[in-house]
């Protein structure tokens, strides 16, 4: 459950930006999370409801934006495309792939009033 | 039909009753969609509005999914100056899997009148980023002070307190060392490092599932760590969460020992990506069982190419040499990087 950590770090975010910024309120949160970054859409969404009550950001809706995972793969020399960090390459078969995409979590945008 | 603007497949304006912006209130020119069909329009909309505008850079890109399953998407520029808050529920070039594309319906997306604007803000951040911050600010102390920083990982039962009791046991204090415990609850594990006379710090996370940067960054300085030491931090038995919390490590290090399954890496790829080092532990049970060690070290460099692989046991002693030279050369590259850096 570090969805849970992980979405009281989107409030923390949050929050610090609402005092930068100036807003009061918060509508709805835009999450960009890669498909190699280990986190659970749904647990997320979850546990970003439980950490929000009460909050600035209560009842704020969450938007997840996923990521496709991407790879350097050393044998073909080329970026390409994998759904699991144990994937290996689609084309030559090779599991010597650098990930290069996919295993982000960031906080991206805020509608905030 | 989209079922918050009113346009869909085949009409040619989302200028339609439809339109959920009550009070809301904005013009934006220039919409062009493209339907899966081919069709392609253009269209102006125009919605009534009772509050300002703060100017927004930039175009948004838009992508509306119907439910009929055609899709079009169009860009308009915000050069006009207004917030509109997405209440008329364009969705940002994203689409779920369920088919939800809209956010403008809920309680949480309807325009207040009366309220303060609504607008935009760009963050851009890390979810982790605090927490790497911590980590960074651990890991410039640890480098300062030419302490090399371990990070244990496993599964609970690996074997991770006997690995450490008997790694100080056979240093035998020719290094400087402390330790740090994680765990929800208890400081038994603290209680049997410091039985060995090493230092120990007990961490209970109580419902946490992890040690944090943060917490590490307390201990490290209630424990008042020697120069040039080392630091053994013994994560939260768990091979899910910690693999994504920094601490300010040098390395991690799983450990998996031969009573578990050799698919481990397979099933939680992200602690052994994570980490540089693996102990395949309790070898000395191997004869006993049917565990492909080789396998397990294949399944592991499959998710890992560059992952270093040490058998050992904490029985019987197997592999506590290349272990323990591996934590020295370690110990003094930090020394090296310290003076080097001190200089």
């Amino acid at each position: 459950m570090h969805e849970m950590s992980l979405a009281e770090g989107v409030l923390q975010l949050i929050e610090d930006s609402a005092k930068t910024q100036d807003f009061s309120r918060v509508k709805t949160v835009w999450l960009e999370i890669g498909q190699l970054a280990g986190v659970e859409v749904e647990a997320m969404k979850f546990c970003f409801d439980a950490v929000t009550r009460d909050s600035i950001a209560q009842d704020a809706k969450l938007e997840i934006i996923e990521t496709p995972g991407q790879a350097w793969c050393l044998h073909c020399a080329e970026v390409v495309n994998v759904t699991a960090l144990y994937d290996a390459c689609p084309k030559c078969g090779s599991h010597q792939v650098q990930v290069t995409g996919g295993n982000e979590m960031r906080v991206k945008e805020l509608d905030v009033e | 039909m989209c079922n918050v603007c009113g346009c869909g497949a085949g009409e040619t304006t989302i200028d339609g009753k439809a339109v959920v912006h009550d009070e809301h209130a904005h013009s934006h020119g220039g919409h062009f969609h493209v339907h899966a069909d081919g069709t392609a329009h253009d269209h102006d909309h125009a919605h009534d509005h009772d509050h300002s505008h703060e100017p927004v850079q930039g175009k948004h890109m838009h992508y509306h999914l119907h439910e009929d399953g055609s899709s079009h998407e169009h860009v308009h520029d915000h050069a006009h100056g207004h917030s509109h808050s997405h209440d008329h529920a364009h969705d940002h070039s994203h689409s779920h899997a369920d088919g939800s594309v809209h956010y403008g319906l809920g309680p949480a997306g309807a325009h207040a009148p009366g309220m303060s604007q609504s607008r935009m803000v760009k963050i851009e951040r890390d979810i982790l980023s605090k927490n790497d911050g911590y980590a960074n600010d651990n890991r410039g102390y640890l480098a300062e002070h030419g302490i090399f920083a371990l990070n244990l990982v496993s599964s609970p039962g690996s074997g991770k307190t006997t690995l450490l009791v008997k790694s100080i046991t056979a240093l035998n204090g020719s290094l400087p060392l402390a330790v740090i415990e994680g765990d929800q609850q208890t400081d038994n594990d603290a209680a049997r490092i410091r039985a060995t006379g090493a230092p120990a710090l007990q961490i209970n996370t109580g419902k946490g599932c992890h040690l944090d940067a943060f917490m590490v960054g307390k201990a490290i300085h209630q424990l008042e760590l020697k120069d040039d030491s080392l630091l053994l931090i013994e994560n939260v038995g768990n091979l899910v969460c910690p693999a994504s919390f920094d601490l300010g490590e040098a390395h991690k290090v799983a450990i998996l020992s031969v009573t578990e399954g050799e698919d481990k890496p397979l099933k939680y790829p992200d602690m052994f990506r994570a980490s540089d080092l693996m102990l395949l532990n309790k070898c000395d049970l191997l004869p006993y069982l049917t565990f492909d060690a080789d396998l397990a070290v294949a399944n592991a460099r499959r998710v890992n190419p560059d992952i270093k692989v040490i058998r050992i046991s904490a029985t019987s002693g197997e592999g506590m040499d290349e272990w323990l030279d591996w934590i020295r050369a370690g110990c003094k590259k930090a020394v090296d990087r310290k003076s080097i850096d001190g200089r």
